[in-house]
């Protein structure tokens, strides 16, 4: 529907896409993302994300493929098409992608020399200290780490001032150490550039860490696309193949504390997280904290004498019909949020859970990832 | 030995100006062609990449004789030219700049094409996102991250240009100060008999030959010519 002003739809990526391609993969996707906050295009390799992610670049020619960025047309068939250097998206890859001949200083201005001026709202002091980057400016390109050139390749798509980022597996060729230190500036970066991100991603600890929403792709289709905790809230969530369900429970992050400690969480629900699985950013900060449902144990009495640090009051929502010998066990915290734990069946007849039942949820610290 | 007579300056000067309008022209006309090749591997590409490749297996004298056909008096070219008032193109200089540029066309095509594939996709696509439009990224990605290829493509097509002899003899003869080129001269010379002066240009040609190739190899061994 059009509204009287002209402006449809506005703040939806609206994609409808065929391709078929020689080797009998075929991408068929009709669907329309919300532009705001990050959205996660998630599904095993080869199921069609990142064919997507590069029609909505504009990288691959889809012959009939309909592109509409906010009202705007990006491609409709073959009769109009806007090329990639004109629909002004910061593109970032799995690796690679710095320009080598360039310095890092010149590789991060490459976007923004050619951005017309009243077109800027990123200006390279705030996105440099954003990402960390003010150090590595003057150094070669080849001197600097993998998570130093991801963060290099952020900046400078950033300073496009795009009207979408489109992340194509940004971790996926980073060691876990290096992921882990690139995450919080990910997540800074999300939440303070203010432009709508689409991540593809085959890992659920991304996803969960960084998502807003995920798209859920199959066999090159589109299945389903809902929030990050109502695909956290399902219990056959396709998050939860790999590793076994897990919750994201959002709080703030507190400084370390003398013993290498951090709190988190909210006054009700307060968490101890190792210090040092936090990155290397050390200020309070809003987070997410990703816990896999098989560390957190149940029990009916407050805990004392115990090595786990972390016990939560919780109310038990739901539980699973068993799968694999084991039941998961849907909490609430006192603050609302959303706990699964991982328990036995005979655990569940035993202790005599039941939905509405106040109980301690223990959770190892070590589990903690930041 | 060494001492050149006016007659050996010509032909220096005819074949200098001929090796460095091929190579320019050449540089211009090849870049879009590789370009397109190193794109895909469609059916047109491989038709396209054979035809470009022909003058590698086809001795000279036929691609000299089909140019003799078509840019002398009597052929399409020629005649068209006659007709608007203009010389046909058989024994002219004009005519043997054609020839060098389609002989040598391989020897600035595959080298190139070769660049390009090594290249990839990806930091084109990367300054296309940053707001680079075509010509802004040939300039600004592609030329400085293959300029090797466009060494040794300049270098290979200037000495290959050199070294022609048969198409040049089909279509140009052996005209002082317009098609006389120096394997030309050398031919004549050693018909005469007159063997010091064949000599000292064969050294000349055959030093500088190697010092090229010397020199190619070296910038990018990666792009060599073995791979021709």
């Amino acid at each position: 529907m059009m509204s009287p002003s002209g402006i449809s739809h506005s703040g939806m990526l609206h994609i409808r896409a065929r391709l078929r391609r020689a080797d009998d993969f075929e991408l068929n996707v009709d669907s329309a993302l919300p532009l705001d906050g990050v959205t996660a295009l998630f599904g095993r390799s080869g199921c069609g994300k990142t064919t997507l992610l590069r029609v909505i670049a504009g990288l691959e020619r889809a012959q009939d493929a309909t592109v509409r960025f906010a009202g705007t047309s990006w491609q409709q068939g073959r009769r109009q098409f806007v090329p990639l250097h004109k629909r002004r998206i910061g593109l970032v890859f799995q690796e690679h992608s710095l320009l080598p001949h360039l310095s890092a200083n010149d590789n991060l201005l490459y976007g923004y020399r050619r951005t017309p001026e009243a077109l800027r709202r990123l200006h390279p002091a705030e996105v440099t200290a954003m990402l960390g980057i003010d150090d590595l400016l003057e150094r070669r390109i080849d001197q600097l780490s993998g998570g130093q050139r991801q963060r290099l390749s952020l900046g400078r798509a950033l300073l496009i001032s795009p009207q979408l980022l489109l992340l194509d597996e940004p971790l996926a060729a980073l060691d876990t150490q290096t992921k882990r230190e690139i995450m919080p500036f990910l997540s800074r970066m999300a939440a303070q550039s203010g432009v709508p991100i689409i991540m593809v991603s085959h890992a659920p600890e991304e996803v969960e860490r960084l998502a807003d929403r995920v798209a859920f792709m199959h066999a090159g289709q589109i299945e389903r696309v809902e929030s990050l905790h109502a695909a956290l809230a399902r219990p056959d969530s396709p998050l939860f193949d790999d590793a076994g369900a897990a919750s994201v429970l959002e709080g703030r992050l507190g400084e370390v504390e003398a013993d290498g400690m951090r709190r988190f969480g909210s006054a009700g629900a307060a968490l101890w997280v190792s210090g040092d699985t936090a990155g290397d950013a050390v200020q309070p900060r809003n987070t997410r904290l990703r816990i896999l449902a098989r560390d957190v144990s149940l029990s009916l009495d407050a805990p004392h004498r115990i090595s786990i640090q972390n016990h939560l009051p919780v109310t038990i929502e739901r539980i699973d019909p068993p799968r694999h010998h084991r039941t998961v066990v849907a909490c609430r915290t006192a603050d609302q949020q959303l706990l699964l734990a991982e328990v036995t069946p005979r655990a569940v007849s035993q202790l005599g859970l039941a939905p509405g039942q106040h109980v301690y949820a223990l959770i190892k610290s070590v589990a903690l990832l930041i | 030995m060494f001492s050149l007579g006016p007659a050996e300056w010509q032909a220096i000067s005819v074949t200098f100006r001929l090796c460095l309008y091929t190579t320019l022209i050449l540089l211009v006309l090849a870049t879009p062609i590789a370009w397109w090749l190193a794109q895909g591997r469609s059916t047109a590409r491989i038709v396209v990449q054979a035809i470009v490749a022909l003058p590698l297996v086809l001795p000279p004298t036929v691609l000299g004789f089909y140019l003799l056909v078509v840019l002398g008096p009597r052929g399409v070219v020629g005649e068209t030219l006659e007709r608007i008032g203009l010389h046909h193109l058989a024994f002219t200089f004009e005519g043997i700049l054609i020839a060098s540029v389609l002989y040598s066309m391989p020897f600035a095509v595959q080298p190139l094409t070769e660049a390009f594939n090594n290249l990839g996709r990806r930091p084109v696509e990367v300054a296309s996102s940053l707001g680079a439009g075509f010509a802004d990224r040939f300039f600004s990605v592609i030329f400085p991250l293959t300029r090797g290829g466009f060494v040794v493509a300049a270098t290979l097509t200037f000495a290959h240009t050199l070294g022609e002899f048969g198409v040049i003899l089909m279509l140009g003869g052996s005209i002082p100060g317009e098609t006389k080129v120096l394997s030309v001269l050398i031919y004549d010379h050693a018909e005469a008999m007159n063997y010091d002066a064949a000599h000292s240009l064969s050294l000349m040609l055959l030093i500088f030959a190697f010092v090229t190739l010397f020199v190619v190899y070296s910038i990018n061994r990666r792009l060599a010519v073995a791979r021709l």
